[in-house]
């Protein structure tokens, strides 16, 4: 089963990474606000049906893939073709 | 000092690992007998008196910085020998490495500069009471250089507040010159226990009047002074 994982700063944590890309962006001319950079994972992972795959999705975003002192994560599961 | 016992320190070298040399090399001239043991072992030596985790960019730095190292073999091990009491210094890369594995509280994040930050930093000893700062005095300020791009510690209102009722914060950059934006100047932090102990700055680097300064030999040498008690208490 196919899914991504959204891992974003948390909200209110200083994130110099979407200061800087809010300050390049300016730097071109567009006016943006709240810019912040995150990260996306993507795996296929066996599953039995997408309430399973979340649940495992879940465990490893707490053992590995995010930091919940400063990052919050999504997972969006792809619905099965 | 020559003929004082000398107590087997183990300094872990993972992939990506680059100050495993020069910390070896520092604590054997303050008197230890420090080897390198690769990652992949499954124990540490018998008779390790204490566990050094070197700077360095373990695992390519992927995921987050010491995100992966802490799932090494031999780690299993270490969180087993720190949670016995056993001594364990983290430098840059292994302070991150020791967050990851919760053996330290807070987190290691990009700098608020988002530049690399190599230089000298002064640093405010806030506890001379610990096996890693017996040699200081209080009130003391060490020179030791930092060099990284994610040595900004961070902790939440609520666990900062903890940390620092709890004299957790064994070290800070002196006022006005925190190099990454680090929370409440936070250079290095000391476990409840006071056994595990992790720091940005390198006192591997400054343990020689030719490198400029000699202040890291105070940290490095308490640990070899504790190790040594440690491992020979009862001779």
């Amino acid at each position: 089963m196919k899914a991504t994982i959204l891992i974003r700063p948390k909200a209110g944590i200083l994130d110099p990474q979407g200061q800087a890309v809010e300050t390049g962006l300016g730097h071109l001319g567009f006016t943006v606000r709240n810019a912040h950079v995150g990260r996306l994972v993507e795996l296929e992972v066996e599953a039995t049906d997408s309430a399973d795959a979340h649940a495992q999705i879940e465990r490893m975003c707490e053992q590995l893939l995010a930091n919940p002192l400063i990052e919050s994560y999504e997972i969006v599961v792809e619905a099965a073709a | 000092m020559s003929d004082a016992p000398k107590p087997a320190i183990s300094v872990v070298v993972f992939p990506g690992s680059n100050d495993d040399r020069d910390t070896e090399l520092s604590l054997n001239h303050l008197g230890a007998d420090a080897s390198r043991l690769w990652h992949g072992e499954e124990r540490l030596p018998a008779n390790t008196a204490a566990v050094v985790l070197p700077g360095g960019f373990s695992y390519g730095d992927y995921l987050r910085c010491g995100a992966i190292a802490r799932f090494s073999p031999v780690m299993r091990d270490v969180v087993r020998f720190a949670n016995e009491g056993g001594l364990v210094l983290g430098i840059c890369n292994g302070f991150q490495i020791l967050t990851e594995a919760g053996l330290l509280p807070g987190v290691l994040r990009q700098n608020s500069t988002l530049e690399f930050q190599c230089q000298d930093v002064s640093l405010v000893v806030e506890r001379t009471d610990t096996a890693f700062t017996s040699r200081c005095e209080p009130g003391d300020r060490l020179s030791i250089p930092v060099k990284n791009g994610e040595g900004c510690w961070f902790a939440d209102p609520e666990l900062l507040a903890e940390a620092e009722a709890e004299g957790l914060i064994a070290l800070r950059y002196a006022p006005g010159t925190n190099p990454n934006g680090a929370i409440a100047d936070v250079a290095g932090v000391i476990s409840a226990g006071g056994n595990v102990f992790g720091l940005m700055p390198h006192p591997e680097h400054a343990v020689d009047p030719v490198l400029g300064s000699t202040d890291g030999a105070k940290i490095l040498g308490s640990l070899v002074d504790a190790a040594r008690s440690a491992a020979f208490a009862t001779a």
